[in-house]
């Protein structure tokens, strides 16, 4: 193999620019926790949402929640960031879509965002379905029983629980984002996937540029888990297996 | 015993309930008067289960009426959780709730439902359990006592509202032998004051000793409602008495 290797090219200032090669990594990475948090939030809320919603008695409301769900996960991520980006706007009312193209600003980490969001908290929402529904149905019935209405029983007796058994899976998920995120090079944020192609065009040293972004999106993920893992620990219920001391 | 007033605290009508094609309950009625213990008892998949969980709603039924102090369940203008906050329910697999110590278990109705204060509830709270003898056990999680301690927290969590009448479905039947009798002292003491109690159980040694009638279900009917003594002493229907002889010959 004739390649030049060459670990300096980090420090070294882009072409035709004052910042070095790591200056564009590290914005780009700034972008990919900023796209990669945003969305979790937005996945969670919405998640847990329609996640409970597919579990209450009424019909309407879990054919909407199943909708949702389908929706956003039967589509490709890439093609639900194109839609999201070239579609969408075309579909609001024309003021709307004009302020959309023109003048919402950051609009490319918005549409990023919000689609991540959605398109991760439709897998969000089956984990927290399959954990509520995991639950003896006598839990529910214990809490309707004492004069609980419905929705004082999902938040006080359901989801505490519910929450706690789909911490594994939700830290598959939380993980999840941070990779899915960089999908989000396609419609132009500048996050880490897309600085490392734009890095390794500039300085033709495509293996470190690379190897620098395996390093990055890996700390991403595994803070993560880490943290999740904390989160688990935290809130184990004594005297169930998990908790046992 | 003679507690017994004549207004109904619970009145059965005609109840019958279908899961899809498939009738649970045919046409059942009875009547609990205030301070009476009833046990229902009868082979599993009999719908006693079911019936009683149509007194506070939990089960929905297609025809007849339930009324409880006067107020009609099925009425879909009646307020459930209102009603239910009074009616105390313990379950076969006490269904505590696990991430909550002992004491939180007794305190959330009492202060989301009834509205109390979180002193006030918690005093309620260290009185009862002292009186099912599980004061020491306050801090802990369902998930680190017995059986039998469970169930007794499950009693304790029912009286903590203030109940006018108590259901028991199947309380003892999840629990290992040794177990049965701590709850079922509860259960007794509970009866002697004078707690109007609809109780679903094959404990006949209970029913012996403090109900003042039996139902015997099958196949979704009421098929026997006697006082205790004619129905040990000369059950009618001969599903009874071969039920009775098969669970007492031991």
């Amino acid at each position: 193999m004739n390649y030049h290797w060459n670990w300096g090219i980090f420090l070294e200032q882009v072409k035709g620019g004052d910042e070095t090669y790591l200056d564009w990594l590290l914005t780009g990475f700034g972008w990919t926790v900023a796209v990669s948090l945003s969305a979790w939030v937005i996945a969670l809320t919405l998640g847990i949402l329609f996640g409970l919603l597919r579990t209450v008695p009424s019909k309407a409301l879990v054919a909407l929640a199943t909708a949702w769900v389908e929706l956003f996960r039967n589509i490709p991520l890439l093609v639900q960031m194109f839609l999201w980006f070239f579609v969408v706007p075309e579909l609001l009312p024309a003021d709307w879509g004009l302020w959309v193209k023109q003048e919402l600003p950051a609009k490319e980490f918005f549409t990023a965002t919000i689609c991540l969001g959605l398109f991760t908290s439709s897998r969000v929402a089956e984990q927290v379905r399959a954990g509520i529904q995991a639950l003896p149905r006598g839990q529910l019935m214990a809490g309707l029983a004492m004069g609980l209405t419905l929705p004082q029983t999902y938040r006080y007796v359901l989801l505490p629980t519910a929450l706690r058994m789909v911490v594994p899976p939700l830290t598959s998920e939380f993980m999840n984002v941070f990779k899915n995120s960089s999908v989000a090079f396609a419609i132009g944020v500048m996050e880490l996937t897309f600085q490392a192609r734009q890095m390794q065009e500039d300085s033709e040293q495509g293996i470190e540029t690379f190897l620098a972004v395996t390093l990055l999106y890996f700390i991403c993920a595994f803070t993560a888990n880490r943290i999740m893992a904390v989160i688990e620990t935290r809130t184990r219920i004594p005297g169930t297996i998990a908790g046992q001391h | 015993m003679n507690q017994m007033t004549n207004s109904p605290m619970i009145e059965l009508r005609n109840v019958s309930k279908w899961y899809g094609q498939f009738q649970v309950l045919t046409d059942c009625s009875t009547q609990v008067s205030k301070g009476e213990v009833i046990v229902v008892c009868g082979p599993s998949g009999s719908g006693k289960s079911t019936l009683i969980k149509c007194v506070n709603g939990l089960e929905a039924f297609q025809q007849g009426e339930v009324i409880v102090k006067g107020i009609s369940v099925g009425d879909p203008k009646t307020a459930l959780p209102k009603l239910r906050a009074h009616v105390g329910m313990v379950f076969q697999h006490f269904e505590l709730f696990p991430h909550m110590t002992i004491t939180d278990n007794l305190c959330i109705g009492q202060i989301k439902v009834l509205g109390r204060s979180k002193d006030e509830a918690q005093q309620k709270a260290a009185k009862l359990l002292d009186r099912v003898g599980l004061k020491a056990q306050a801090h802990k999680h369902p998930g680190q006592l017995s059986g039998g301690q469970q169930q007794r927290v499950a009693i304790a969590r029912a009286l903590c509202m203030d109940p006018i009448c108590m259901l028991f479905d199947e309380p003892t039947s999840a629990l290992d032998p040794e177990m049965i009798n701590e709850v079922l002292d509860v259960m007794v003491e509970l009866a002697k004051e004078g707690m109007t109690m609809m109780c679903v159980s094959h404990e006949m040694g209970f029913a012996r000793k403090v109900a003042h009638r039996v139902i015997f279900m099958d196949q979704g009917r009421i098929v026997e409602d006697a006082t205790k003594e004619d129905f040990f002493g000369t059950p009618r229907s001969e599903r009874a008495q071969l039920f009775l002889s098969k669970i007492l010959s031991h």
